[in-house]
């Protein structure tokens, strides 16, 4: 096929590895479009991998397309901050504008529209990806010249800049966005002190890892640095954790945008504790934009010696590569996104053994947050002592926030742990909130009267979304949204999570729908309980959170909806008959069947 | 023996040899731990999570968490077999699981599990996915409805047919199944062959042998005359 020449160029790059099938399938698609059933063939024989292993990871990722996609592939950012900035009734004015249904093809394939899980753009929504491309702040008027654009086949980069600039929106700084080091500067001092001490200081620093758990950094590579690698190829990594896909959490898009440095240099710092050569970046796929400016930046310090052999003329050899994902929440789990750096779908693996004893190649790896990297140079630089000074007794340090929803000034907030959440809504203009979701759908929801809680790890955990909730809003639609989106992004490997995400979502639909009884409220809650006890990681012990805080802090929001208190049927007589209306092309009063409230 | 290991499992001691699961164990000492996608012959995939166990008061899969000298299993209580029942059901709604016209009825691990833990209804709502059959194959039929995810068959063809006919691939409820090694996506255009240790490992029905459908009556089978908690230890020859 003439494809081929093309697909071998990409095998060739990668050296015909399978542990690179990811960003194999990710280089084919972006010049192929899609992966065809003889595209796939192809690859398998390249990699010299079942043809079955191939089209499992394939079909794996939201963003690979085994079937035709449409020259356009137009996909709208579903949080609920999107929602609530209107996304909704631009997607479905684009699909009438196009004569589209959501999710299919266009006869003629041009265009597809649908929707995909967060792309981190809440601050400055409703966003959208346009051939993987990120787009923000999108408004009736461009939509307008958007369809045009399709219809005239204009390509997606002859399209106007401004579409695609993403702000920073850095409205309060303190000692990491506010550092004032040179690149080089911790690194050298890391250098200087030895492997050893960097890590007594790391300890000393109390560094907690910023992705949520806080698990101490300094336990998690000293345990990967005492490891022992395996095999014929024995070896430490480390990863960069970048698959920042818990909806409402943008802060690392803004580190890798303007602090690319600091995460390059905290890597390093890390390889040089843990005894790795090798760093590997897991950026989420809706980051693609960011893949050149950051492959730029590690060229640079390429250049100026602080990557690549002898660093710093200190015998330590360290270089980084960068890993895209493809749409898939799941890989944000350590053990997964290890799985996918192998080429895999992103199934968490069974644990122990944990990664800082067999990870990545099955050798010892660290997988650290972007922020936690970051902040490690703060302690290289300035010593742990100084670090520990700030932030509370079991969180040193500062966290940053990423601030969207019903407030005057969205976007990020770096605050010494402990602060308040009162003292963030006030600090970003939010009024009249009645709750604020901490930390994502797998996080906290917190009401009016909690407001003077602190986050940190002794009371509020994090891994940094702030989505504020005037009291406008309806908690029930927050959590359905977030109900659907675990659905949509459960990994389907274990029972509790696979099933269970859909059965949770259908009973908020059910309910939403005006179907629901107090039955379905204690069916919500008996099923959090089985996820939360079975689930297989963290994804399904965690997709009920959202359910179950609501129900718990605002129980009226999910009551005004029952029907009646009592029983409700869930089956609708008249719904059923609508495939028949549909075959029969009748509309009639007389196909339908009355309700008896309407009688 | 004075310095034999041994663990309790709802109060019963079981003794177990050092990197032995809990379930390996159980099972070794005659002692049934309700499971469908863990079989002896091969690594734990710990996947359908019935196997779930709370150890010391905390749930962990039996499958894959090593035994403790000393430690505390609860199995069969009322809050774990209710837990079983609720995945069952989850398992019996999100297929297509029509026991009675099933070929695999009586042998089936699946519904004898439902049967040993009192599973009355499937209590959920239907998914009615629409997952087609495979009959391409000359003595193999595939019905995917039935499937399990356990991904013994992909284990199986792997490690003891050399061969990966099967890899589970996609993702969700919705995307999560077997990939057939072929890029037809067909059984007939693999190297598949009926006596393979993939096409007799299947726990429900999904891989079935043509032509062989219902020799044994119903009645006489695997699990109609002993429940399966009755057949933990392998029959000794």
């Amino acid at each position: 096929m003439t494809d081929f020449p093309r697909i071998d160029a990409v095998l060739a790059r990668h050296d015909r590895n399978g542990t690179r099938l990811v960003q194999i399938l990710r280089e084919v698609q972006e010049q192929l479009g899609w992966l065809s059933p003889a595209t796939l063939s192809h690859i398998a024989a390249g990699i010299g991998w079942p043809r079955a292993m191939v089209s499992g990871t394939a079909s794996f990722y939201s963003f690979f397309h085994t079937r035709p996609r449409g020259t356009y592939c137009v996909l709208w950012s579903d949080n609920i901050t999107d929602r609530m900035l209107g996304n909704t009734d631009l997607m479905d004015a684009m699909c009438k504008k196009l004569w589209l249904e959501p999710g299919r093809v266009s006869e003629d394939g041009l265009v597809s529209v649908n929707t995909t899980s967060c792309t981190g753009m809440c601050d400055q929504g409703p966003a959208l990806l346009v051939n993987y491309r990120a787009i923000t702040r999108m408004t009736q008027a461009r939509l307008g010249e958007m369809v045009g654009l399709i219809r005239n086949q204009t390509p997606v980069a002859e399209w106007p800049a401004e579409w695609f600039s993403v702000e920073d929106n850095i409205r309060r700084k303190d000692i990491l966005l506010g550092h004032e080091l040179m690149p080089g500067q911790a690194l050298k001092a890391a250098l200087e002190r030895g492997p050893q001490a960097m890590l007594d200081e790391i300890k000393a620093g109390k560094l907690r890892g910023r992705g949520g758990a806080g698990f101490g950094t300094g336990l998690k590579w000293e345990a990967c640095r005492n490891a022992v690698g395996t095999g014929d190829n024995p070896a430490h990594y480390v990863v960069c954790n970048a698959d920042e896909g818990e909806p409402g959490t943008f802060k690392d898009r803004v580190l890798l945008n303007s602090y690319a440095d600091l995460v390059f240099e905290g890597m390093s710092i890390a390889g040089y504790v843990v005894g790795a050569k090798k760093g590997l970046i897991y950026l989420r796929g809706e980051y693609r934009y960011l893949l050149e400016p950051l492959e730029s930046a590690l060229a640079a310090r390429r250049a100026s010696g602080l990557l690549g052999a002898d660093i710093l003329g200190k015998g330590f050899d360290f270089d980084i590569e960068i890993h895209l994902g493809a749409g898939a929440y799941v890989c944000g789990e350590e053990s997964a996104l290890i799985e996918s750096l192998e080429g895999k779908p992103g199934r968490p693996r069974i644990r122990p053994p944990f990664p800082v004893t067999r990870g990545y190649l099955d050798q010892p790896t660290t997988v650290n947050n972007v922020e936690t990297l970051a902040a490690s140079c703060l302690i290289a630089a300035h010593g742990g002592a100084w670090y520990a000074g700030h932030g509370t007794e079991k969180s040193a340090g500062t966290k940053i926030f990423s601030v969207s929803g019903d407030c005057e000034r969205p976007g990020i907030y770096e605050y010494p742990y402990g602060v308040t959440v009162r003292q963030v809504l006030d600090d970003c203009g939010a009024t009249d909130s009645q709750a604020v979701q901490i930390s994502g759908p797998s996080g906290i929801c917190v009401s009016t009267e909690e407001f003077g809680r602190r986050i940190a790890f002794e009371d509020l955990p994090t891994a940094g979304a702030f989505m504020v909730f005037d009291d406008t809003r309806d908690m029930f639609e927050v959590a359905r949204n977030f109900a659907h989106f675990f659905a949509h992004e459960s990994c389907g490997f274990c029972t509790p999570c696979r099933v269970g995400t859909t059965l949770v979502r259908n009973m908020m639909d059910k309910i939403s729908l005006g179907h629901g009884s107090p039955y379905d409220i204690n069916e919500l809650f008996k099923l959090h309980r089985v996820m939360q006890g079975a689930s297989h990681c963290g994804l399904g012990n965690s997709a009920c959170n959202p359910v179950f805080d609501t129900l718990n802090k605002f129980r009226p929001a999910y009551e005004r909806r029952l029907k009646s208190l009592d029983y409700e049927p869930a089956f609708d007589l008249d719904a059923a008959l609508s495939q028949a209306r549909q075959m029969t092309g009748r509309d009639d009063a007389a196909a339908h069947l009355t309700n008896e409230a309407e009688a | 023996m004075s310095n034999e290991l041994t663990f309790q499992l709802d109060g019963e001691d079981i003794s177990f040899t050092p990197g032995q699961t809990i379930m390996q164990a159980a099972k070794a000492a005659g002692v049934y731990i309700p499971h469908l996608c863990w079989h002896p012959d091969f690594p734990a995939h710990g996947s359908c999570k019935l196997c779930t166990v709370k150890v010391n008061g905390r749930f962990g899969s039996s499958c894959t968490m090593e035994a403790q000298a000393g430690m505390s299993v609860e199995n069969r209580t009322a809050e774990l077999d209710d837990k079983r029942r609720t995945l069952l059901q989850m398992f019996f709604v999100e297929g297509n699981h029509f026991c009675p016209s099933c070929e695999k009825s009586g042998n089936c691990t699946l519904q004898a599990t439902a049967y040993e833990l009192k599973m009355m209804s499937p209590h959920f709502d239907m998914f009615y996915p629409d997952r087609p059959v495979d009959a391409s194959h000359p003595d193999i039929l595939l019905d995917f409805n039935r499937c399990i995810m356990c991904s013994l068959c992909v284990t199986a063809s792997r490690e003891v047919d050399g061969k990966n006919v099967f890899a589970m691939g996609g993702r969700g409820i919705l995307g999560r199944r077997i990939h057939i090694n072929s890029e037809s996506g067909k059984l007939a255009d693999t190297d598949f062959a009926v006596t393979d240790r993939a096409a007799s490992i299947c726990p429900v029905g999904v891989i079935l042998v043509k032509r062989k459908g219902f020799a044994v009556p119903i009645g006489e089978r695997q699990y109609d005359k002993t429940p399966i908690n009755e057949q933990v230890k392998e029959p000794t020859a």
